[in-house]
């Protein structure tokens, strides 16, 4: 049994190696992507140029700017006289809030009747405009409260909420994304690797030599997934210890389980690979085919957008991709350190697509050339 | 041990609407070297095909060394060597590593496959480029290290689709003179070819025209059969017919 599936992965290994561009892919991908999603990725927008229209120009009305600029939300770039020279600067793009305060403010604010100032946002890209929206309008909040305690004659509030952000108490957005990234990444090269590798011995003319020998069906498919089972393992260590040191990812739970999910996981990828390779004749082909599944994985899968936010078709579109519950799981176990006994739904989940995928691939994979 | 190495009756094979071969009968004794010869697009590879279990036939039936091709494609395998028309071994992988990874796939190791490597380097005249990719060898080269390739596990029969094509006069001669010797100690070689003088060399031929069998014997016969003096120009005449 499987005697012939020895010489078959070290002959991959041997192609392995002499594809220096492959090879690079291989390792260098998880390790740019890493680095770009770890930096460039925030999900929270802060220091929002902003200009200001001070007409009232007093103690009151910089009292105010200043609370507002130490939000960390607003970053004052220009005062401007006049609605015409702000709309202007919105318009070239050179600031994207404004803070407009009337000339009457600081006596409203003496005279104790309600005094208006406006914070003006380009919502038009509504994810950047949330978090200057937020700190305007908690700032106000706070402030009523502080001058209506004090009218009051209190010194603390009726109600203090606190609020406690558990697992990811910092708010970082690279706890959240690193994690996720192990799975996107083995989703992109593995994927992509294996529908490749099959195709390319098609479209050379080796496999038409390779399925005239009395290799079995079994050994060519494991043959050929057995050596990227170790390129994931790989990758995924990579972008774990990158995460760990140069972003502070914790690593709460336990490895073993990482590991033994993260297997289960490479298999899946590994076999939709095969999968993709026996439907395709070409290389193009496959690579169109792997990016047609490429990008839900990146928007439905939770990687990045909250899959609660979305309506409910595409929560269960989403439930479809193999890499959705795994990254439950990869964030269980590194955020939370929690176990099986948390997530034994999503493993039992992946581990119906490992059996349903494969079982597909070998039914799909013929030894004949039509 | 019956003396038919290759027997085929009414083999046919269809893709869609297209018939490539229709009813195609014909014996291959032990020992023979067998030509099958016609224009492209008469059937030839997609016969070969069928014989090696690459392609399922629509009807009709076939055996190699005795062994069903339809029931048993994965038995026939182990009896076969098989030589494709486009060079189908690794390029990024040497001349030695090649032999060593199909030696593994049929299932020779360590001193058997040694022993085996060295007598087939010896036969071919391998020796001095085993080190090299295959994809920095000439055409002649590479011919004949995928023969070295088909023959690791000594097969019985051996199909050989064009494979000189693209290789020059010398390279042929010592090719033919390699499948000869083979012939000689009982290997079975059938053999596609578009060249004349390598189709005299061979004991039997058949020719073949757009799926269908129409001449079957010695070279000479054949000439005959098609209505030429010579073997080029029955194919001539053949090729003609068809591109009506």
């Amino acid at each position: 049994m499987m005697t012939r599936l020895w010489p078959m992965v070290r002959k991959e290994f041997l192609q392995m190696r002499r594809d220096r561009l492959t090879l690079g892919l291989m390792f260098g991908v998880p390790v740019a992507q890493l680095l770009m999603f770890g930096f460039a990725i925030q999900t929270d927008v802060r220091h929002i140029p902003t200009v200001v229209v001070d007409e009232s120009r007093t103690p009151a009305s910089r009292d105010i700017i200043a609370a507002l600029e130490n939000t960390g939300s607003f970053r004052i770039v220009a005062h401007v006289d006049g609605r015409p020279a702000l709309d202007a600067a919105f318009a070239r793009g050179n600031a994207q809030a404004a803070i407009v305060i009337p000339n009457d403010y600081s006596r409203n604010v003496g005279r104790g009747t309600t005094a208006t100032i406006q914070v003006i946002v380009d919502a038009s890209d509504p994810l950047s405009s949330q978090s200057a929206l937020a700190a305007a309008a908690g700032l106000g909040q706070a402030r009523n409260l502080t001058i209506l305690a004090a009218a009051a004659g209190r010194t603390s509030l009726p109600v203090d909420v606190r609020i406690r952000p558990r697992y990811n108490p910092g708010l970082r957005s690279p706890n959240y994304i690193v994690p996720g990234l192990v799975g996107l990444v083995l989703t992109m090269t593995m994927v992509l690797i294996t529908a490749m590798a099959i195709v390319r011995e098609r479209e050379r003319g080796t496999l038409e030599q390779l399925i005239v020998t009395p290799i079995t069906k079994t050994e060519l498919m494991l043959g050929k997934i057995a050596p990227y089972i170790g390129v994931g393992l790989f990758q995924m260590t990579a972008v774990l210890i990158l995460g760990r040191f140069v972003f502070d990812v914790p690593l709460v739970g336990s490895l073993w389980l990482l590991y033994g999910v993260s297997l289960v996981f490479i298999v899946v990828s590994l076999s939709l690979g095969l999968y993709i390779s026996a439907l395709v004749q070409t290389q193009q082909q496959a690579i169109q085919l792997s990016f047609f599944f490429m990008l839900p994985s990146i928007l439905l899968s939770g990687f990045m957008f909250p899959r609660q936010a979305m309506p409910e078709f595409f929560q269960w579109l989403g439930l479809l991709l193999p890499v959705t519950p795994f990254l439950e799981v990869l964030r269980g176990i590194l955020l939370k350190g929690v176990g099986l006994e948390a997530l034994w739904p999503q493993t039992l989940w992946l581990a119906g697509f490992a059996v349903g995928l494969i079982t597909l691939a070998v039914r799909r994979f013929h030894k004949t050339l039509d | 041990m019956t003396d038919v190495a290759v027997d085929i009756r009414e083999l046919t094979r269809r893709f869609g609407a297209l018939t490539a071969v229709s009813q195609l009968t014909l014996q291959i004794a032990r020992g023979e070297v067998f030509g099958l010869l016609g224009p492209n697009g008469s059937g030839k590879t997609t016969t070969i095909r069928m014989l090696c279990g690459l392609l399922d036939p629509t009807s009709g039936n076939a055996t190699v060394a005795g062994i069903d091709v339809r029931t048993a494609p994965e038995r026939v395998k182990m009896q076969i060597g098989y030589m494709s028309q486009r060079f189908g071994l690794y390029e990024d992988l040497t001349a030695a590593e090649n032999l060593q990874f199909y030696g593994g796939i049929y299932g020779l190791r360590g001193a058997a496959q040694a022993t085996r490597l060295a007598d087939l380097v010896a036969f071919l005249g391998l020796g001095s480029r085993m080190q090299q990719l295959a994809a920095q060898l000439s055409g002649g080269w590479k011919q004949r290290l995928a023969l070295g390739c088909a023959l690791l596990h000594q097969p019985p029969v051996l199909f050989l689709d064009e494979p000189t094509a693209g290789v020059d006069p010398a390279a042929r001669r010592s090719f033919w003179s390699a499948i000869h010797d083979l012939a000689r100690h009982g290997t079975t070689v059938l053999v596609t070819t578009h060249y004349m003088d390598e189709a005299e060399r061979c004991d039997r031929l058949a020719m073949m025209s757009l799926g269908h069998l129409i001449a079957l014997g010695s070279p000479a016969e054949v000439a005959q059969q098609v209505g030429g003096k010579t073997l080029e120009d029955a194919f001539v005449i053949l090729q003609e017919r068809d591109e009506r």
